[in-house]
């Protein structure tokens, strides 16, 4: 075997990794195992290993539920050929080993910096002077956006290339959000501290980039999460999907003028995390999941006013969606703008609800299911217009679906059980965690060293597949119709900084 | 038309009408209160993920705690967290609780500079800058202006342009790489102008406090007309920071 299969939230040895010369682990990834429309490549990253570094490649099989791990050590100074040049899912992997470690690659069709973090190989590189693309001709002209925007939002660079209203390109620079979080989980020593982190790599997905902190973690310490803690994550994460959802739609109608869809979506919101701040006292769900233990098991009480919420909710939420989804003036914005067509989606290797859209049938929680997703036997919903019309009906259909997972899983509460002491992580281990966030694929990986301490962390938010997808949907758009196209896919500017 | 009446009538009234008054539902996370029971200050020190808590005698700096609550919940005798989300203050030195003192945050009206209640009392046009926040604070920013907060009421809103505003909105630790573009857009707000910092990332850094990512010079150089704590920061406790700044004074 040049690979070995795990599954979701599985630690092993790290030496029980197979380790391939660079040619035989481009082969094995490249041709071999991204060979189906179930695989895909989950993450892909390098860190230093003696005095070469170490490339990790994990691709997921989503037929077989497993994760195909290999590896190679390659020296720093010798250039390579690119797993790009054959396949772009691999693009921005790329280019981040190249940003951080200075390889560099024959042929990449694009070796640009990704987000100039603080530790990058090339200083003289810098956020100010980025190599943008650009066409000579006197009648196209250029319009720059950012990287701080009209309205709050974080901040991002969008250089587009215009025929007239028309985008012929648009080249998105970010880099603006890096806090250098890698890097801090790995010197910040305390278990509070890494779980707090997690908790503040991307706001919106407090309970999914936390739900894959923790899983991570105590796989690394053996540690058998009982049925009250996987009940709570799971029901976190769809209430995350539901806000957040909600929300977007909400911003969907003011990227549209619809002020009354506006008004309404962002009111319901409002409810949806006020639960959270209920139930464990901050609105974004911040403080909610811990490794090990459960701070705020959900009590009977909480699990009937989760039921009045929802019969609320529900009743004015489909009053408002029926109208937002069969107004003409509304659907005369959303139908088929920003296309991104399925093998497009294929091609640039999207994720989440981004990939769905376009008939791609990525949802970690059906094909790779941890918590309690293996009992929902979740089905994923798809569209197959790639429109931002089909981004607004999937976040309206996957709603839906959440209020029925939830109301499925608060029929019976479990008893809270006295959880087993957390031990310590295995050294020399490497484990992987992937969660379906509300935006998609989360991906946390962690290497130890001898004594058991982080020697490595690796964190891959479903925006660093989707930036790419945003930019191509934007194509022969109108450059007034960039905000809604924007706003359909929502991603995130400080998940994919880091 | 018909059905966006119906919809309309059925959403009823929305709005928050006392902003002053309001209580948050359930547990929040508010002003701490801090007993002078004898407890092992050194392990609750310990327990901080930001070093909030400092001993002899133990107080919290709302400027550096993430909220997290695992000191109260590790001693619940001791530390407390109220529902009382009035902790936007002018005096960074009153965000520091300590033992024994249960008074609400305030603001310190000798520090508020006299231009701020003669030209901005009655309306405050505010530019955001995100700095490397993490979408949290700038989500209950944009909260702050829905039906519900509906902070328009008191002529206090978010503009598109730094030339329209009257004061810039910091949130997130500033990055290294959004050092210059926050300068950029502070220079090109017209004086007289204000800072406010939103969320405990701005104040401190919080969690990426000592990151080689960060460049927090800015705030070397200006004064803080009000400092906003919260992991994310209510939007009552901006909104009411705010009207507190701004309020007519004679």
């Amino acid at each position: 075997m040049n690979y070995t299969g795990i599954r979701n939230n599985e630690t092993i040895p790290i030496s029980t990794i197979p380790e391939l010369d660079y040619s035989s682990f481009l082969e094995l990834n490249v041709f071999t195992l991204l060979n189906t429309a179930g695989s895909h490549c989950v993450s892909y990253f390098g860190f230093p290993w003696f005095d070469k570094i170490k490339l990790i490649c994990c691709i997921a099989k989503d037929e077989q539920n497993s994760i195909c791990i290999s590896s190679s050590v390659i020296d720093m100074k010798q250039p390579l050929p690119s797993f790009s040049n054959y396949k772009l899912v691999f693009e921005k992997f790329e280019r981040e080993i190249h940003e951080n470690f200075g390889i560099n690659y024959t042929d990449h069709p694009w070796l640009k910096p990704v987000r100039f973090p603080f530790n990058r190989f090339d200083k003289s590189s810098n956020i100010a002077n980025y190599p943008f693309f650009k066409i000579e001709s006197e009648e196209l002209h250029e319009v720059g956006v950012g990287p701080i925007h009209a309205g709050i939002i974080e901040p991002g660079h969008f250089r587009f290339i215009c025929n007239g209203e028309q985008i012929l390109h648009l080249e998105i620079q970010l880099g603006y959000q890096h806090r250098g979080v890698e890097q801090l989980f790995l010197d910040k020593k305390k278990l509070l501290q890494r779980v707090v982190l997690a908790e503040n790599i991307a706001g919106d997905s407090a309970a999914g980039h936390t739900v894959a902190f923790v899983n991570l973690w105590e796989s690394l310490c053996k540690f058998q999460p009982g049925r009250d803690l996987q009940l709570s994550r799971t029901i976190a994460l769809e209430l995350e999907r539901i806000a957040v959802h909600t929300g977007d739609l909400s911003g969907m109608c003011t990227d549209v003028a619809y002020q009354l869809g506006s008004a309404v979506y962002g009111r319901l919101r409002t409810p949806v995390i006020n639960y959270f701040q209920k139930w464990c006292g901050n609105r974004l769900a911040k403080g909610l999941v811990r490794v090990g233990k459960n701070n705020y098991p959900i009590t009977q009480t909480l699990a009937d006013e989760l039921l009045v919420l929802f019969e609320e909710y529900e009743k004015d939420f489909e009053e408002i969606s029926e109208e937002l989804f069969s107004l003409p003036s509304t659907l005369a914005r959303f139908e088929k703008t920003g296309v991104v067509t399925t093998e497009q989606a294929a091609l640039v290797g999207t994720v989440g609800m981004s990939a769905r859209m376009s008939e791609l049938k990525r949802d970690i929680r059906f094909s790779h299911p941890h918590d309690l997703y293996p009992e929902l036997r979740h089905e994923p919903v798809l569209r197959n217009q790639g429109d931002v019309y089909s981004r607004g009906r999937i976040r309206k259909k996957e709603i839906d679906q959440s209020m029925g997972y939830i109301r499925e899983l608060i029929q019976n509460l479990p008893s809270v059980e006295a959880a087993d002491q957390l031990g310590n992580p295995i050294p020399n281990s490497f484990a992987i965690s992937l969660v379906e966030g509300w935006r998609g694929e989360i991906c946390h990986c962690a290497i130890t060293g001898d004594n058991g301490d982080l020697i490595h962390y690796k964190i891959k938010d479903p925006s660093f597949h989707n930036w790419l997808a945003m930019a191509l949907a934007v194509r022969n758009n109108e450059i007034s119709d960039f905000p809604i196209c924007n706003k359909s896919f929502d991603l995130s500017y400080c998940g994919h900084d880091l | 038309m018909f059905n966006n009446l119906k919809i309309v009538l059925h959403q009823g009234k929305q709005y928050i009408p006392d902003i002053a008054t309001a209580q948050v539902p359930g547990i929040f996370r508010g002003r701490p209160v801090i007993s002078t029971l004898n407890v092992d200050e050194a392990e609750l020190v310990e327990i901080c993920p930001t070093n909030a808590i400092s001993g002899n005698p133990l107080s919290i700096d709302l400027g550096r705690c993430v909220f997290c609550g695992e000191c109260a919940l590790a001693y619940p005798d001791k530390i407390k967290f109220t529902t009382d989300y009035k902790i936007a203050t002018n005096d960074r030195q009153k965000l520091i609780i300590a033992e024994g003192k249960d008074e609400p945050v305030d603001l310190n009206p000798e520090l508020i500079r006299k231009e701020i209640s003669s030209y901005f009392s009655g309306s405050l046009k505010l530019r955001q800058v995100c700095a490397g926040g993490d979408g949290s604070c700038e989500m209950e920013l944009n909260a702050c202006s829905n039906v519900n907060f509906d902070m328009g009421r008191f002529g206090i809103e978010f503009v598109a342009s730094p030339r329209h505003a009257d004061g810039v909105v910091i949130t997130g630790p500033i990055t290294s790489n959004m050092a210059q573009p926050l300068q950029i857009c502070y220079d090109a707000i017209p004086e007289p102008k204000i800072i406010i910092l939103a969320g405990t990332d701005a104040i401190s850094g919080g969690i990426f406090e000592g990151s080689p990512a960060l460049d927090r010079d800015f705030l070397r150089k200006y004064k803080i007309d009000l400092y906003v704590p919260g992991n994310p920061i209510h939007p009552l406790t901006f909104i009411n920071g705010v009207l507190q700044l701004i309020r007519k004074r004679i």
